[in-house]
């Protein structure tokens, strides 16, 4: 069964058509990459299947669960993990509490026993401190736990930003540009990376990303937007010398 | 959540044990020093005031310091609580036979602030920053208008001769309840749903935190303790009115918070001493009593000009400390820093770094 | 004339009246709000203050209308000046509660320090000769013409000023960007101290006229119509220069209905349930847009 089907996605700001009848269907364990130039619409078909926005029109399932209309934070809870284009960590928050934090909705104590650290209280943060610190070993930031989030290098920062999505334990993890500002050899780490906690985590993974290496290697299925529309879809092979897709990114150098 | 730096400092933070041995001590004072007369009675008073204040200033820091939202309703949770007490006392329960009623009394003013808590929780999850503000001070309003308006609680005119039941071991007494509640909630999923809040809630209801509901319980928390503070504040003074409870009110608590420093609970308890006895100190009499050694002809004036005019310099200069405070030391005293005693165990050894030998409570970092 | 029409066009005329000095007061706000994206909670005190430099100017000095007026707007404006260099230029880049809190203390300080100079309330000696017409009825007074048509005018002005002259225009494109728009030579920190000083100017203007209208005044009387103007500024939308003209209008209208229907205690109660309702359901007010956060 397939994980996450969007069917006739619309979505509109104001006037602009930042999507348009965007199809897809995500198989379970699948990675999927998503490319396009500036401003055709992939962040924004991250935040509609997140519930940041509802969309326009359209359906968005998964597991056969109708998304739009949701929050986010219910969105989440049902296992959708997500990066931001533009890191968006808890920057005066401690490493360990952005991490803690992405527990939310897997720990189970109520306001009373929160209020009064009795019952499960205990027992329950002993586990989400060791979860969070079993991740962020895996990410190499244990020895960090204590320092705030805005102190850390830019691509500590990017790690812990995977790390927190990771916290939230998804099934389908969405990924906005995790190369953004790195170089080639980061670049390749990052690759064999995503493809080790995607065996690990048994993950799902859908990705936006401008760099066609990072794509083009590790993908097994791109999406091509350009203002909003789907310009084309298929292996990575298939795409890079589909015609409509060089012409798209015609000034951009040839792709691959 | 950062500790202070200093290794004398850093010694006395770690003996954990001294924290309930302080507050055991205290109870047994805060008993003994009505019971033998150890402190005069105005400094007694004092005491109580800064007990209320503390109150205050813990609760609304958890909105204003460890949300970052922007709420001024504060007066308003208080006189719902002050009100309710009052009227309980006054008129229903029967206190004078049963003293012992009198807790029950400020709970039920508590868990009344806490419902219309509940309700200006709502407009905070569409707006934030100036228009949080705005609704907040419309609410503050609205309870006062109401109040105003209602002929069987005394109206404008307030209520006089309230019975003086709030004494120095239950303002101690609630003083530790409040921090320790709010300390309890800030350590907790809530708690930490509460900072992310503050740093992004977009990003945080993206990392599965339930922001309304956190919002609500944020709200719920910090306007039960006004309401305690409220009903506290009314068996102390003996009177109250609308007019006690507007937004100058508010601002007291406000200039509180926000120079002991915000999402601390350090800060809130220095921030709430240090003005309230700052502005004790500013008294007429407590002036004159410092001045006495100067000569009658200097003394003679200045104490005249001071007993008219003090009291409303005090206004003056406290709006202008506040202002400086902004300025020079935007985020308080303690802001976003902690007293390790207050910290948890559990979420101090969690933050630290991994050791050779496995952690030794001995070597902790200094944030 | 019959009876019921004549009573709601003496209510008509007050609410006019009520309106234009709440409309003179909400400009100051909206400008500030437009440019600095900041409540100046300290606006309701600078036009308490431009009532105390009325009274001074009247009393002390002994002037006539106009100059006592001019002399007024002067003093407020500069007062609005020295607030903004003194207490907020410096936290223009602290988080915007900084702001806000300032601008209470400053408020506060304000009403203190001129209760400090100033113990009792006092009287504004009439400076004009108040004639009254009998229009069928309709009682009208030449106090109420002139305040009407005085901060019309104003507000005409100000609308050219901001629509039309090289001023304005720096004005509005600043509010749009203050990154690029100040390297293209446009100088930040004087259009920002010249729109304290037209804010607070017109504020000057409206603690003249109110004390016109109604002679006693005391310190803590800009706070109430601080915030009425406030919610003017924010019915119409907040940041927008006609916005806050018509919302004053509005609340003026309702508050002499509420006040001809109910007893006048509860004029409070409606002017602030109006302006939570507004919140909740239309933010950004009456001519305001809606503003999306990118994610
Ligand atoms: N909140 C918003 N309000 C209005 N327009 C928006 C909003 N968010 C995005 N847009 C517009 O929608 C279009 C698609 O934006 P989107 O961010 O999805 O592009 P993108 O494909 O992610 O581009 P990039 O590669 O630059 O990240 C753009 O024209 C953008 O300006
Ligand atoms: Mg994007």
């Amino acid at each position: 069964m397939a994980l996450l089907v969007a069917t006739r996605v619309k979505h509109y700001f104001g006037g602009l058509c930042a999507v348009a009848d965007f199809n897809l269907e995500l198989q379970s364990g699948e990675l999927v990459g998503v490319i396009g130039p500036n401003g055709a619409g992939k962040t924004t078909i991250f935040n509609l299947i997140t519930g940041v926005y509802r969309a326009s029109e359209g359906s968005i399932r998964l597991r056969d669960i109708e998304l739009v209309g949701k929050t986010p934070h219910q969105i989440t809870a049902l296992r959708v993990g997500r990066t931001f284009q533009n890191i968006r960590l808890f920057r005066d928050l401690s490493v360990l509490d952005n991490v803690r934090i992405a527990h939310y909705a897997q720990v189970r104590y109520s306001p009373l026993e929160a209020l009064l650290h009795l019952g499960r209280y205990r027992r329950e943060e002993e586990r989400i401190i060791e979860n969070s610190r079993r991740l962020l070993s895996i990410f190499k930031l244990e020895h960090l736990a204590g320092e705030t989030a805005k102190n850390l290098p830019y691509g500590s920062q990017r790690r812990l930003e995977i790390a927190r999505a990771l916290a939230i334990d998804p099934e389908l993890l969405l990924l906005d540009e995790p190369a953004a500002g790195m170089n080639p050899n980061e670049i390749d780490q990052l690759m064999e990376f995503i493809q080790w906690i995607r065996r690990e985590f048994q993950l799902t993974i859908l990705l936006i990303e401008h760099q066609m290496k990072l794509v083009m290697g590790i993908c097994e299925r791109i999406k091509v937007l350009d203002f909003g529309e789907t310009l084309a879809e298929g292996p990575p092979e298939a795409i890079q010398n589909d015609p409509k897709v060089l012409e798209a990114y015609l000034g951009e150098g040839p792709v691959g | 959540m950062k500790t202070m730096r200093n290794a004398g400092w850093e010694w006395l933070m770690a003996q954990r044990w001294l924290l309930p041995v302080l507050i055991a001590v205290g109870f047994v004072l805060a008993f003994a020093i009505p019971e033998y007369n150890l402190l005069n009675k105005y400094v007694q008073l004092v005491m109580m005031y800064v007990g209320i204040n503390i109150i205050l200033t813990v609760s609304l820091n958890l909105v204003n310091g460890y949300m970052g939202e922007f709420s001024l309703a504060h007066a308003g949770f208080m006189a719902v609580g002050a009100y309710t007490a009052a009227l309980l006392t006054q008129k229903v329960l029967p206190v004078a036979a049963y003293p012992g009623l009198f807790p029950l009394a400020v709970l039920a003013g508590g868990l009344m602030a806490a419902l219309l808590g509940l309700i200006v929780a709502v407009p905070s999850f569409k707006v934030r920053g100036d228009y949080l503000a705005i609704i907040t001070l419309a609410f503050l309003m609205i309870v006062k208008s109401v109040i105003e308006n209602i002929d069987y609680i005394g109206g404008p005119r307030g209520i006089p001769g309230i019975k003086r039941l709030t004494t120095l071991p239950w303002v101690f007494f609630w003083t530790v309840v409040s921090i320790w509640v709010v300390r309890n909630f800030v350590y907790s999923k809530y708690g930490r749903g509460v900072l992310s809040i503050r740093e992004d809630e977009i990003a945080s209801d993206l990392m599965s935190v339930n922001t309304r509901r956190v919002k609500f319980l944020a709200f719920m928390v910090s306007s039960f303790f006004a309401g305690i503070a409220g009903a506290l504040f009314a068996h102390l003074l003996q009177f109250i009115s609308p007019r006690v409870f507007d937004i100058i009110k508010t601002t007291d608590v406000l200039i509180m918070v926000y120079l002991g420093g915000i999402a601390s609970i350090a800060g809130s308890i220095i921030g709430a001493t240090v003005y309230t006895v700052l502005l004790e100190l500013l008294r007429p009499s407590t002036v004159a009593a410092m001045l006495g050694w100067l000569p009658a002809v200097v003394f003679d004036p200045l104490n005249e000009y001071f007993i008219r005019h003090l009291g409303v310099w005090r206004m003056v200069i406290m709006p202008l400390a506040l202002v400086l405070v902004m300025i020079f030391a935007p985020r308080g005293i303690m802001g976003l820093r902690e007293f390790r005693w207050f910290i948890p165990r559990r979420d101090l050894d969690a933050h630290r770094r991994p050791t050779v030998h496995g952690g030794s409570h001995g070597a902790a970092r200094s944030h | 004339m019959s009876e019921g029409i004549v009573y709601w066009l003496q209510q008509a005329l007050n609410a006019l009246q009520l309106g234009s000095i709440y409309a003179l007061i909400a400009l100051g706000y909206t400008m500030v709000y437009g440019i600095l994206t900041m409540i100046n909670f300290a606006h309701g005190d600078v036009f308490m203050i431009g009532a105390f430099f009325c009274f001074l100017a009247a009393v002390y000095l002994g002037l006539p209308f106009v100059p006592t007026l001019l002399l007024t707007m002067l003093g407020a404006a500069l007062v609005g000046v020295m607030i903004e260099r003194l207490a907020y230029k410096p936290l223009r880049h602290a988080p915007r509660v900084s702001a806000i809190i300032t601008a209470l203390g400053i408020g506060i300080f304000l009403e203190n320090f001129t209760l400090a100079l100033a113990p009792y309330p006092k009287n504004i000696p009439p400076l004009l000769e108040n004639v009254t017409w009998d229009l069928g009825g309709v009682s009208l007074s030449s106090l109420q013409v002139i305040i009407i048509f005085l901060s019309l005018g104003l507000m005409f002005v100000l609308d050219y000023v901001v629509h039309r002259t090289p001023v304005g225009i720096a004005m509005r494109a600043i509010s749009w960007d203050k990154t690029f728009v100040p390297l293209m030579g446009v100088p930040l920190d004087l259009i920002i101290s010249v729109t304290f000083a037209i804010g607070a100017g017109l504020a000057g203007a409206a603690g003249t006229m109110y004390g016109l209208a109604y002679p006693v005044i005391d310190p803590y009387m800009g706070i109430m119509v601080g915030w009425k103007a406030f919610i003017s500024a924010v019915v119409g939308g907040i940041g927008n220069i006609r916005g806050a003209m018509i919302g004053a209008f509005i609340l003026g209208g309702v508050e002499i209905m509420v006040t001809a229907f109910f007893p006048s205690t509860y004029r409070d109660f409606v002017a602030f349930t109006l302006l939570l309702l507004l919140i909740v359901v239309r933010p950004y007010g009456i001519l305001g847009q809606p503003r999306t956060q990118k994610v």
